[in-house]
């Protein structure tokens, strides 16, 4: 008897069998994705240390309550005009650098940037009171510390007033890359927010998107302004090349004028009555 | 008529299919090497709040993760409970955690670590303050809120 040649087993549904598992592979897995919004928590302070108040004119105060209302600087406000509010709490408006066209831009409410200037130039006593950086007063003041340092005795010393000097050098480059004297927030400004235990964590991290948001907006209109420049891409490339001082010192110029200072109140005891 | 194809034109051969099962394959493997499995089991549901400011952290291997929100499985409860590596806890274990999870990397690399809160949106923030605060007695300032990204409010582009 002739046996039968084996035939050859067909492949082509091998293909087939692939795909399906390829397609079995995609719909299974999660990709995870790590992206959030960054803090820095305070560090833990003592129970028996009063942490000082900061001036009322220089603190931008945001309560949340347990229903998710909002509470800014006394007054109820919706989420979505938060970050205008927060925008105007921050901008250094005046003569010098901070004149860029800021305002109208962001706020469409020219009033309102008039508001803070007031008509006569006085500060509206709402917003937190600027200091002017100038250079004469910057040069003054390196020359001063760098006295200091060349008759610094003790290495602490050294270390000290270099520290200060180096803070004084960077408003230098500062005013010498923005090309004139800027107005600068105190440093006693900050954003506070404090929230009640049962505010619900989507509104929680809301209205934190929405402060950082506005800061982030200021500098990103600052950077393009002064440097051509999105500050998120400058922050890009010194993070792609660290050893780039030149697109750092763009970055401090720009912290500088907006910086960031979004803070939390300590948590209070819910029976406590605070509100 | 109807002889068409007599003179001399060859017809075209049937492109092989048989190499088409080991592109796949390529890109399976490609697919199971790029893919990160999940480590850990997801004991809590999880449906993270939406946000536009976000930062991504690269080193993936700095992150350690506080998970936040109602179990999945329902027998322990509709209450958001707090979820540490692969198991239920509660903040009150979080410095011994943390102290641990330090010791886990580089000593160069400890102060780096972050701490990644992924909670849930619905979830009171009694449960979180109390983390936050744990965290900050464990000195493990770095926190990141977990969030999917979304485009900016009042944004016209």
């Amino acid at each position: 008897m002739a046996r039968r040649e084996l035939q050859e087993i067909n492949a082509g549904s091998m293909a087939d069998i692939a795909f399906l598992l390829l397609i079995f592979w995609l719909v299974t897995t999660t990709i995870d994705s790590d992206e959030g919004i960054k803090r820095q928590l305070p560090p833990p302070v003592p129970p028996d240390i009063d942490v000082p108040q900061a001036k009322e004119q220089n603190v931008f105060n945001v309560k949340v309550n347990f229903l998710d209302q909002l509470l800014v600087e006394g007054e109820p406000l919706d989420l979505d005009q938060l970050k205008d509010k927060a925008k105007n709490f921050l901008i250094a408006t005046g003569d010098g650098v901070m004149s860029h066209n800021v305002g109208a831009k962001t706020i469409g409410r020219n009033r309102e940037v008039e508001m803070i200037t007031g008509a006569n130039g006085k500060t509206n006593a709402a917003f937190p009171e600027r200091e002017w950086v100038r250079k004469a007063d910057v040069k003054q003041r390196i020359a001063e510390y760098e006295q200091f340092v060349a008759a610094a005795d003790t290495d602490k010393k050294k270390d000290a007033f270099g520290k200060v000097l180096d803070g004084w050098r960077e408003k230098l480059t500062t005013i010498e890359l923005f090309g004139g004297d800027y107005k600068q927030l105190p440093s006693s400004a900050l954003i506070s927010m404090q929230n009640d235990n049962n505010t619900t964590y989507n509104t929680y991290l809301q209205v934190q998107n929405e402060l950082q948001s506005a800061v982030n907006e200021l500098r990103d209109e600052l950077a393009l302004e002064k440097f051509g420049m999105l500050y998120s891409q400058m922050e890009d490339v010194y993070d792609r090349n660290k050893e780039d001082s030149k697109t750092l010192e763009k970055i401090t110029a720009v912290r500088a004028v907006y910086p960031q200072r979004i803070s939390e109140a300590e948590p209070r005891d819910a029976s406590a009555n605070y509100y | 008529m109807g002889k068409f194809r007599k003179g001399g034109k060859r017809e075209m051969g049937a492109i092989s299919t048989a190499s088409l099962p080991d592109i796949v394959f390529m890109l399976l493997f490609f697919f199971m090497v790029a893919t990160v499995l999940r480590t850990e089991e997801e004991k809590v549901r999880v449906i993270r709040p939406e946000a536009s400011e976000l930062y991504k952290i690269e080193k993936k291997h700095l992150i350690r993760y506080v998970n936040i929100g109602p179990p999945m499985d329902k027998r322990y409860g509709t209450e958001p409970v707090v979820q540490l590596n692969d198991q239920f806890s509660n903040s009150a274990v979080i410095q011994e955690w943390i102290a641990k999870e330090r010791t886990t990397l580089a000593e160069a690399e400890q102060s780096k670590m972050w701490v990644s809160l992924k909670v849930d949106q619905d979830t009171k923030m009694g449960v979180v303050t109390e983390v936050k605060q744990e965290l900050r007695k464990a000195s493990a300032l770095k926190v990141l809120y977990s969030a999917s990204s979304r485009q900016r409010t009042g944004s016209d582009q």
